[in-house]
């Protein structure tokens, strides 16, 4: 039997009895090897009640094929732990620390087998956001500087502890879960496609058009149905508008971390003009209502392309300013090269993914290597690079981002008229019983899955959902080891995870 | 390298909305929702059913802003009964201001319902902490925006101050998860008297999406008395603007 199913980011869903249930300790055996190769990366890896147990299910990107490689195990419910992938491949680390953390399956040799997010539903409920077992090291020189939950700014919880030898991070362990709402449980609540929809634009209100081009897509795939071009097109636009809002954000936040008013007020600026522009799409300026499953509330006319156009054209012409002058800012430069190195293995070995990965010189980018809607017409995208690793590095790929973004949305709406094609959402489509469905979707932090399984009426029973801070939250942590700690608000910006995405 | 700045600074202009009070948001914008009676009811009755947070009643017709997330989805269905205008100016003194009637044109702000201690004391200076306890972060980047270069509501002098110790009162954001409820509390109650506490967002005002989640923990509403509440998914900058500026007046 073959050891995965293999499909792709564009093809339909999958029914669960063509996944194959394999061994574990053959799945083990294979990933050991297999996962040493850097075409490959874990998409989502979780477990699922089933009669009598578990079922895993495993999702692998090649970014060399564009394939997607599915799989799952049904572990022996007398037998013993299951050999942790953690051990071998850290990547795997969020993952089977989830797992864990639901349902107590325990992974042997896992290095680090904490609760991931104190969600409600955990098995152990006598764990509990207090008595996370943060790491120590003994030393009469060491000091700990606990911060957090709540933060200095408007900003969203999460605790931190550094480890420090005088002004030097040793270590910082990050622990998370402040946030959790019960996003998976809340989406199959019941039947609600809009409620859904809704659900899918809370994930993380910065990633709104992401994750619920996710969710979309994931229930296109379940319905069978394709959404035309024209549709594909206007959520690139969209998509690519949510990327540029939040890239001058972070580099409006790095400049105020550094007290460098002139780039922080000038990009504060710009970012208004790019979020009111979707605001005067949509009416949200984060994009909430933009998109929508089978169709769209708002397809574009001939005044919103035009003003779509006319206000990218000008905040590329002046954010090509802010960013020339600061290629050139001596001061600035000081602060942020050769700051929170993270090499390319390092990025390689935690699955790093997004914008942070492509700084590192890792090649992660779903639109190049698993396109789906517009991006796998015709279009050709070719992700931006850094191989520095350093806070300058993820600032100037943001940099190099913007306008590359910016480009794409007036390449793909020249000589762009009206859609005659889109149609109002579906939320009543019927979808595929008993499949997997997923989605893959490169928002502006990096890596979006959404996983769904579907029961005998074809209605959403399970869902998963992982954001890329999944993956990059340990880069930030690797990151400042070393730095002085005065510099970790500067590595904290260049990151800008997600908490609630994180945290569900 | 001081030409460049040069250039950054002609390009950039003069950013800031001279009268915050005076600015009108584009026409997509959904804000105050204005409610009509009709005879048939089968419209308005499947808008209800489809609203993810239940904040239509039919019969009366009321819309509760405090859960509605402004996605539009009934106007669509019940173009007759619903319209949603561009008025952003929503903030109550009172939870039940907040439920919507037929007929009614403009948002009810009580201002009999402010205590008077707040103009007198916070009138000059209000300095507040945020706390994010489940928020999605985009109410949180809203608040933030209150005082960027654009709607600089510093000029006013309020501002978001990083120690409960130095605030005068307490703005909650996101429908209260469980693992955030206690060091919320804790935070209020490091907060000096006299103080004020604001519900930004309709996450925070009913739960939202997350209202029967057992995620969440909202236990922290019914201990404390709460001076303003801010609809929105999420709240828009203006409409914070508005109703802290009506508070203190």
């Amino acid at each position: 039997m073959e050891m995965f199913y293999v499909t792709n980011n564009t093809a339909s869903a999958v029914a669960i009895a063509d996944i194959p249930v394999v061994d574990y300790v053959a799945l083990y055996n294979d990933l050991k090897e297999r996962m040493n190769d850097p075409r490959y990366h874990v998409g989502h890896y979780f477990a699922t009640e089933v009669e009598n147990g578990l079922r895993f299910y495993m999702i692998l990107l090649d970014d060399q094929t564009g394939e997607v490689l599915i799989t799952s195990f049904v572990p022996d419910y007398y037998a013993e732990g299951l050999a942790s992938l953690t051990a071998v491949h850290q990547q795997f680390h969020p993952f089977e620390r989830e797992i864990f953390e639901l349902y107590g399956v325990p992974f042997d040799n896992h290095p680090w087998l904490k609760p991931l997010r104190f969600s409600h539903d955990r098995r152990d409920k006598t764990s509990t956001m207090d008595s996370y077992p943060f790491y120590v090291i003994e030393g009469e020189e060491l000091h700990e500087v606990n911060v957090g939950p709540i933060h200095a700014g408007i900003i969203e919880p999460g605790a931190f502890r550094f480890i420090c030898d005088g002004e030097q991070v040793l270590h910082l362990e990050i622990a998370l879960g402040y946030q959790h709402r019960g996003v998976e449980s809340e989406m199959i609540r019941n039947g609600n496609r809009l409620r859904q929809t809704l659900i899918a634009e809370s994930i993380a209100g910065d990633t709104a058009v992401g994750h619920t081009t996710a969710y979309a897509e994931l229930v296109e795939k379940l319905a069978g149905k394709d959404i035309g071009d024209d549709l594909k097109r206007e959520r690139l636009v969209a998509i690519e508008l949510e990327r540029i809002a939040m890239h001058l954000a972070d580099t409006g936040a790095l400049a105020t971390d550094i007290g460098f008013q002139l780039y922080q007020v000038a990009c504060e600026a710009l970012r208004t003009v790019t979020i009111n522009t979707t605001q005067a799409w949509c009416g949200n300026r984060f994009g909430k209502s933009l998109i929508r499953p089978l169709g769209s509330n708002f397809p574009l006319t001939e005044a919103k392309i035009e003003t779509i156009r006319t206000n990218m054209a000008d905040v590329r012409r002046r954010y090509n300013e802010v960013r020339e002058d600061i290629l050139e800012a001596q001061t600035l430069l000081a602060r942020f090269e050769q700051c929170g190195l993270v090499s390319k293995d390092e990025m390689q070995r935690i699955g790093g993914v997004g914008q942070v990965a492509r700084a590192s010189g890792l090649k992660r980018d779903l639109r190049a290597t698993h396109p789906s809607g517009f991006y796998a017409e015709e279009f050709s995208h070719e992700p931006i690079l850094r191989t520095d690793g350093d806070v300058m590095s993820r600032l100037a790929t943001r940099m190099d981002e913007v306008l590359q973004s910016i480009d794409y949305i007036h390449q793909v709406l020249a000589n762009y008229k009206p859609s005659t094609t889109i149609e109002a959402p579906d939320y009543d489509a019927s979808l595929m019983p008993e499949a997997l469905s997923f989605s893959l979707v490169e928002g502006w932090r990096g890596e979006i899955c959404h996983v769904a399984l579907t029961d005998k009426e074809g209605a959403i029973a399970k869902y998963k959902v992982k954001d890329p801070s999944v993956h990059n939250w340990l880069g930030l942590a690797i990151a400042v080891r070393s730095e002085g700690i005065s510099d970790f608000p500067i590595n904290n910006k260049s990151f800008n995870l997600s908490y609630c995405g994180h945290d569900l | 390298m001081i030409f460049g700045k040069f250039k950054i600074l002609h390009s950039h202009g003069w950013q800031y909305i001279p009268n915050l009070d005076n600015v009108t948001l584009t026409e997509e914008f959904r804000g105050f929702p204005l409610l009509t009676v009709t005879d048939d009811k089968s419209d308005i009755e499947r808008a209800a059913a489809i609203c993810p947070t239940k904040a239509i009643t039919t019969s009366p017709l009321t819309l509760d802003m405090g859960k509605c997330l402004f996605c539009g989805e009934c106007q669509r269905c019940a173009p007759k009964n619903i319209r949603f205008t561009n008025e952003h100016r929503l903030a109550a003194t009172r939870r039940e201001d907040l439920v919507v009637m037929a007929g009614q044109t403009k948002p009810c702000f009580t201002k009999d319902a402010v205590r008077p201690e707040i103009a007198k004391y916070f009138g000059q200076t209000l300095q507040l902490r945020e706390v994010s306890a489940g928020g999605d972060a985009s109410v949180e980047m809203e608040l933030n925006a209150t005082g960027n270069v654009n709607f600089d509501f510093g000029r006013y002098g309020v501002g978001f101050t990083a120690s409960p110790r130095h605030a005068d009162g307490l703005v909650l954001t996101g429908p209260i998860s469980a693992n955030m409820a206690e060091a919320l509390d804790i935070c209020y109650n490091s907060i000096a008297e006299p103080k004020i506490l604001v519900v930004c967002g309709s996450e925070a005002i009913s739960g939202g999406l997350y209202a029967d989640s057992p995620a969440i923990d909202r236990t922290f509403l019914d201990k404390y008395h709460v001076d303003l509440w801010l609809p929105g998914a999420p709240t828009h900058p203006l409409c914070f603007i508005d109703g802290i500026t009506k508070l203190r007046k």
